[in-house]
């Protein structure tokens, strides 16, 4: 029988360790986490993207600032705690970044392609998503995460990210589940969240966008979603299309009712 | 740069982040070239005219540095002013307010 | 008096010479002030030295605040606090770095001799913290761990 390494190694991983070394180490990686909390250099995202928002920009030479994000037209505070969530002017379920697409090309006169055309910033190439969502979903901290998961076409969206979630596929005949369905999973000292348990995805879903230390930038929930599909070797996950947004939905819901601390800090 | 400072008893407690690539000059790109580095060397703090801190740094400050200081003499509502240049010879300053009690 | 000072400002002095003084007056201020012998060095010793230091007394008035292990060697949280009256300086030393000199800060009379900062370790590596008091130089050293790997969550 063919047994994918990568999996082989996430089971080693994974066996129960008691030992006390173990427990230490991960005591010191908290308190790492602890240490670098007290600056955040998603502030800094934060406020860049606050200030690309109110800029003019693209061919309409318009700013964000009328942006309806759910909430109406020009609320900020408060409508990221309300995504992802079904929007009648485009008969879709958004989340935090299509939507902002969405105003880019309606208020801004962007082309779609254009508006995604750099969502995830490289050295030398910042982002202006990076910082626009930041801005957005830290004008939500500390609310209570309660995306609405009641329109026909969220609950269509959460049955079509649930199917996804749980279907191997790929070279390493892979699932999301293979990793985020257990407690107690590790690849190397990163711990790995049991998605369908509400005390992880209430952590977890709840801190992206987050500065990621190991990359210097802040990446969005796209790119988390982007990155595990590449992880896994499944084909490419498009940026912001319909199955990235129906996972966000599905793990939305074991979300709902966690504390918003976006944007977040992450190894 | 995002500035903070704050009473804290008689001290005023400035923790400050700055947006700097802090390139090492080791790094190679995705074409195997060498970037060249490119990273802060001197950072300066004032209050009401005095220095309160300065600082020289090498390239093994981490991206988008932090740095989280105290010094005595400062009130609420005067300014902090932090500047720093780097070693192609950008350089920034912005300053803060020195807010109540934290 | 730090006599380390005065040293590289004479340095930056003599290189004022061959710059047109228009050129000169915007950069001076900051440009004469960076040690760059100090940050070329690579061993403990020679980065003492090149900080004006002939010897370090290792003390326990000097401490040294981080994590004994790093999530990531990019960003290492450290703060250092020292109880020497008169510290005027603090710098931070990364044993094992391509450059063992990280920062070095100047604490002037008024300032708490207390710095938080975040620096980048190529591997696990003592760090030194050398902190100069009076003229005379002090240290403590604490080894961090780095470890690599993982998902962000």
């Amino acid at each position: 029988m063919r047994f994918p390494r990568l999996a082989a190694f996430l089971l080693a991983a994974s066996v129960p360790c008691v030992c006390a070394a173990q427990q230490d180490t991960q005591k010191e990686v908290e308190r790492y986490r602890q240490l670098l909390a007290e600056g955040n250099p998603a502030d800094l995202f934060e406020a860049k993207g606050e200030e690309l928002w109110k800029t003019p920009r693209g061919p309409k030479n318009a700013s964000l600032e009328q942006c309806d994000l759910g909430l109406g037209a020009g609320v900020v505070k408060g409508a990221f705690a309300r995504l992802p969530r079904y929007f009648p002017d485009t008969d879709r379920v958004q989340d935090l970044e299509s939507r902002i697409v969405t105003c880019m090309v309606t208020l801004q006169g962007f082309k779609p392609e254009e508006a995604m055309k750099n969502p995830f910033s490289a050295p030398g190439r910042p982002s202006a998503m990076e910082a626009l969502a930041s801005y957005v979903a830290g004008a939500s901290k500390g609310m209570k995460l309660a995306a609405p998961l009641s329109h026909p076409k969220e609950i269509e969206a959460f049955r079509i990210g649930e199917e996804l979630f749980y279907r191997r596929a790929g070279p390493h005949d892979f699932a999301c589940v293979s990793c985020h369905g257990d407690n107690g999973k590790r690849i190397r000292l990163q711990e790995l969240p049991k998605l369908t348990d509400p005390h992880d995805a209430r952590r977890i879903f709840t801190t992206w966008p987050a500065y990621r230390v190991s990359q210097g930038t802040v990446r969005t929930m796209q790119h988390r979603l982007y990155d595990c599909y590449w992880q896994m070797r499944h084909p490419q996950l498009d940026y912001a299309s319909e199955a990235s947004i129906a996972l966000e939905v599905f793990m939305a819901k074991y979300a709902n009712g966690g504390d918003i601390e976006a944007p977040g800090l992450k190894r | 740069m995002r500035i903070r400072a704050n009473m804290a008893g008689d001290k005023v407690e400035v923790r400050v982040l700055m947006s700097h690539e802090m390139e090492t000059g080791q790094r190679k790109d995705t074409s195997g070239a060498l970037v060249p580095a490119h990273f802060i060397q001197n950072v300066t703090v004032t209050h009401a005219g005095k220095t309160v801190l300065s600082a020289q740094w090498g390239t093994s400050i981490s991206k988008n540095p932090f740095m989280h200081f105290r010094f005595k003499g400062g009130k609420p509502g005067e300014k902090v002013i932090i500047s720093w240049v780097d070693n192609k010879g950008e350089r920034r300053t912005d300053e803060a307010v020195i807010g109540g009690g934290s | 008096m730090d006599t380390r000072r005065r040293g590289v400002l004479r340095a930056g002095g003599a290189l004022a010479l061959a710059v047109t003084a228009a050129l000169l007056r915007p950069v001076r201020a900051f440009a004469q002030q960076w040690n760059k012998a100090a940050f070329e060095t690579k061993s403990v010793a020679a980065t003492l030295k090149a900080l004006g230091g002939s010897g370090s007394t290792e003390s326990a008035q000097v401490q040294i605040t981080a994590p004994d292990i790093a999530e990531n060697g990019a960003v290492v949280p450290i703060t250092i606090e020292s109880g020497i009256p008169r510290t005027r300086a603090i710098a931070i030393l990364i044993e094992k770095n391509p450059s063992t000199l990280s920062a070095d800060f100047d604490i002037p009379e008024g300032t708490d001799p207390f710095i938080t900062t975040r620096v980048k370790m190529a591997e696990t590596s003592n760090i030194y913290a050398v902190v100069q008091a009076d003229g005379k130089y002090f240290h403590a050293v604490k080894e961090i761990k780095v470890t690599l790997g993982g998902c962000g969550g």
